[in-house]
């Protein structure tokens, strides 16, 4: 396996657990809890390992200079990275703690036994315990990578379903978000955004900033950012109103507002070869014809739109600015990455800045969370000495965030006589999906804050190279699981696209495995085979093919117990072909109207070893609803003037009307590295409504959402 | 600013407001009752549904005026005496929420409808929880939750 980064950039055993003189271990990790229960799972794992009651577990929230390092909590690393990480600083801090009671016990190490933190031997009637022996001061040593885990017979918490930290103190209403702090002496702040990204504030009609001002709001402004601040929530809500009545915007050209697939198609690009899942920088072999030995050669086109995050809870940050230095409260998932680019973008030495994290409003990507920051910073700096709660207003955070970059999928491939594929060929056209605030070597953090580029000495948007690691950014999950005897695989980076993007929920995974997995199909149907029979020709690997078993065996997308008018559909992936295997095969029905009802859904998944179920389970069912909403309702609109969706109803997303009956199966393999599960089901769920619209009418959708207008089209056109 | 006077988890509070204010601003920001979300502002999301006088009523439009002289029953009105009430201790026992912010809208939404209604069933609970979204996909916990409530009769 290789090596954990979490523990190779942050080795110190201090650093991940301590044992407080309450009786109490706090576990600190860099990975912030998004909603994944990552501080549920960590809390079970050190748990389990040290033989302590979970209650006496505290995961501590993370910050900078306290935390360790992990990075940006992204791509469903938390549980490889910091899951494994807890996992081996228990282990280690057992054996060295239980090295220390044998000393002190005058017994054999090997006769020690600990209960809930308390070490006994029965070799003598003394006993002390973790507290006791760790009131001589820190570990001073690393993390042994290697250290031995106890068996998982002996584990009494891993492996269940454990009720949710912190989830009390929502079901009670306690203050627990971001949005609920309140500090002495605090300031409400709320924008003025432009009409759009590309306008310019030209006029402020000062007699309104001079009300406002005897009114006792601040007014802030830097080149085209304006906020305003006041002692009273609601207040400021009014005056960002007033406020954006007296302003006028040089609108330039406004936003390109042409057809984005023929942007995709036509605009320049950086186009590259995908080799084993790694853009290759190498020129992109032609497109040849069918092989000599193709009976069927199948062509194929997929389309995705821009795709927004859409959290519940606008996005929103706590600065305040005193004596020079910086405090910023923050829903992001990256708090180090943050604090260099508010460093950069503010001129200030990262020394001088303290970034926390406290809970947001869910979305699983990059939303407004890094740029809310930069805001309040911003008007913090300009308002020293008072804590400033920053929040965007709904319209904002629709119209504002980096969305999911629209693509466009092209797949050919060839069937030999005996239906088995003999040559595949996949592209993909899309943006960017890096555009978190990393710092990068040429300060290109900053120009990725999205504030930046309105200042009085703004900051070009930054403009990323593609990304070359394995399956990243459009990439990802571009080069299927399946046994192909020969694959041409291309990205293209697409410029001068119109809307700002960046990371959504499972990056370009939720595309390509959408026209992938709806290709299976298509193909199958022309090989004269069942969508199961068809990929477990093709695929070898033991752990995908039990997962389709098992979907399968919970609702055969072949099965005559199909009710009449339904249809089943598969789909399949092992997200990055490096982490979880999961199938997902949805039933619907289809109205008169063309409205798609989602009836039930079998999720069969094998994401390593298992350790909180009920949060792997929801993360994979959570995944399916979020996929389905995008697949079923959305798009981001837009014209010259600006983003047309701008709040629920101009961008709807699934409700409970149409939540289909869940029966998830966790194939839990037993001792076997912590694969990531938050993102593996989104482009099944989008592939196994496709593939099951097409089982139950014969429509063959390719073209994301699938509203009933785009229902009614293709079975017009059919 | 005016003075009203407010019902609120049975005790009666007086508070001083713009009478435009919508209520969430004064229950969050004149009586620190946090558990109301903000969402949207729009009457859109459900995250800010309050109790009044029985019936889950949204509460970032209407305004403080409108709600003198009701009863009004806020997410932290809902236990008595520490205990959760049915609906949060089957959200709980669910694990009904990843990140958590549509959860009190939600539970507001379930707890009016089962008290109201005499012979609740899941057909009732989905027609409760309409309107009420949720970004994280919580929905199948959520369902649980109610099948849950329901199996026990609440
Ligand atoms: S905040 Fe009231 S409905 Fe959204
Ligand atoms: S749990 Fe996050 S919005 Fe519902």
């Amino acid at each position: 396996m290789a090596p954990n980064p979490s523990l190779l950039n942050n080795p110190a055993l201090d650093d991940w657990l301590t044992f407080g003189a309450d009786e109490t271990v706090t576990v600190r990790s860099g990975k912030v809890d998004i909603g994944q229960r990552i501080s549920t799972a960590t809390a079970l794992l050190a748990a389990d390992e040290l033989d302590v009651d979970p209650g006496r577990v505290r995961v501590a929230r993370v910050e900078t200079g306290l935390s360790p390092d992990e990075g940006l909590t992204v791509g469903s690393q938390s549980m490889a990275q910091t899951g494994n990480a807890v996992r081996q600083a228990a282990a280690t801090a057992r054996r060295h703690l239980l090295a220390r009671a044998a000393c002190v016990l005058g017994v054999d190490v090997a006769t020690l036994e600990v209960e809930d933190g308390e070490i006994r031997s029965h070799a003598t009637n003394r006993r002390t315990s973790y507290w006791e022996l760790a009131a001589d001061g820190p570990f001073g040593i690393d993390v042994d990578p290697d250290a031995p885990l106890k068996p998982r017979t002996a584990l009494r918490h891993v492996g269940t379903a454990a009720l949710a930290r912190g989830l009390e103190d929502i079901v009670r209403g306690r203050p627990h978000f971001l949005h609920d702090m309140s500090l002495p002496g605090m300031l409400h702040a709320r924008l003025v955004r432009p009409p759009h990204y590309h306008a310019l504030l030209v006029g402020l009609n000062e007699a309104v900033v001079d009300r406002l001002g005897a009114e006792g709001i601040e007014v802030v402004r830097d080149g085209s950012f304006l906020a305003v601040a006041a002692a009273d929530e609601y207040a400021a809500v009014r005056a960002s109103g007033r406020l954006g009545a007296a302003a006028s915007w040089e609108l330039g050209d406004g936003i390109f507002s042409g057809d984005v697939y023929e942007g995709l198609r036509g605009n320049e690009k950086v186009s590259l070869p995908v080799i084993d899942g790694t853009p290759a920088e190498a020129p992109v072999a032609p497109l040849e014809g069918p092989p000599a030995d193709a009976a069927v050669t199948l062509e194929a086109r997929y389309e995705r739109p821009y795709q927004m995050h859409a959290s519940m809870g606008p996005s929103t940050a706590m600065a305040t600015f005193d004596d020079g230095r910086l405090t910023v409260v923050t829903h992001s998932q990256g708090i180090y990455f943050l604090r260099l680019a508010l460093a950069d973008a503010l001129g200030m030495e990262s020394e001088a800045i303290h970034v926390r994290h406290a809970p947001g409003a869910g979305c699983y990507g990059h939303n407004g969370a890094d740029d809310a920051a930069f805001d309040a910073a911003i008007v913090a700096r300009a308002l020293p000495g008072a804590p400033v709660l920053l929040k965007w207003s709904r319209e904002e955070e629709h119209a504002w965030e980096p969305y999911g970059s629209c693509a466009s999928m092209d797949l050919r491939a060839s069937l030999d006589g005996h239906g088995r594929i003999a040559a595949w060929s996949h592209e993909t056209y899309s943006d960017t999906y890096s555009m978190r605030p990393h710092p990068g070597p040429d300060g290109t953090g900053a120009a990725r804050l999205l504030s930046a580029r309105f200042l009085a000495e703004p900051l070009e948007p930054h403009v990323p190279g593609p990304a070359l690691g394995r399956h990243v950014g459009i990439h990802r999950n571009l080069d299927p699981l399946y046994d192909l005897p020969e694959k041409r695989l291309v990205k293209h980076l697409v410029r001068d696209m119109p809307l700002r993007v960046s990371a959504l929920r499972s990056l370009g995974a939720y595309a390509n495995v959408f026209a992938i997995e709806s290709f299976m199909d298509e193909l199958a149907a022309k090989a004269g085979s069942d969508p199961v029979s068809f990929r477990l020709r093709h695929l070898s690997d033991p752990r995908g093919r039990a997962v389709i078993e098992a979907a399968a065996e919970r609702l055969d997308p072949a099965g005559t117990d199909c009710p009449q008018g339904r249809g089943r559909g598969l789909g399949f992936a092992q997200y990055k072909n490096s982490e979880t295997y999961a199938a997902v095969i949805m039933e619907v029905s289809v109205g008169d109207r063309g409205e798609i009802r989602l009836e039930r859904c079998a999720i069969a998944a094998d994401a390593g070893e298992v350790v909180d179920r009920a949060g792997l389970a929801a993360q994979l069912e959570g995944g399916v609803v979020q996929a389905a909403s995008w697949t079923l309702h959305e798009a981001v609109t837009f014209d010259r003037d600006g983003i047309t969706s701008r709040d629920w109803d101009s961008y709807p997303i699934l409700g409970f009307d149409n939540v289909p009956v869940f029966e998830t199966v966790l194939i839990d393999p037993g001792r076997a590295p912590f694969l990531g599960a938050g993102e593996a089901t989104a482009g099944p769920a989008a592939a196994a409504i496709a593939n099951a619209v097409c089982a139950a009418t014969g429509l063959r959708l390719r073209q994301i959402p699938f509203t009933p207008e785009s229902v009614r089209a293709a079975a017009l056109q059919s | 600013m005016n003075a009203f006077l407010l019902n609120i988890n049975g005790a009666v509070r007086k508070v001083e407001a713009d009478p435009a204010m919508p209520l969430i601003y004064v229950l969050r920001n004149r009586l620190g009752l946090m558990g109301a979300k903000l969402g949207c502002g729009l009457e859109q999301c459900g995250a800010c549904a309050v109790i009044a006088d029985g019936e889950r009523v949204l509460s970032c439009v209407r305004t403080v005026s409108e709600f003198e002289g009701r009863a009004i029953t806020t997410i932290e009105g809902l236990a008595e005496e520490g205990e959760l009430n049915p609906v949060q201790r089957a959200f709980l026992d669910a694990g009904a929420a990843q990140c958590g912010y549509c959860t009190s809208g939600m539970v507001i939404a379930l707890t009016a409808y089962l008290e109201a209604e005499e012979h609740p069933d899941r057909r009732g609970a989905l027609e409760a929880l309409e309107g009420h979204l949720c970004r994280c996909g919580a929905h199948a916990d959520v369902l649980r939750a109610v099948d849950r409530l329901l199996a026990d009769g609440a």
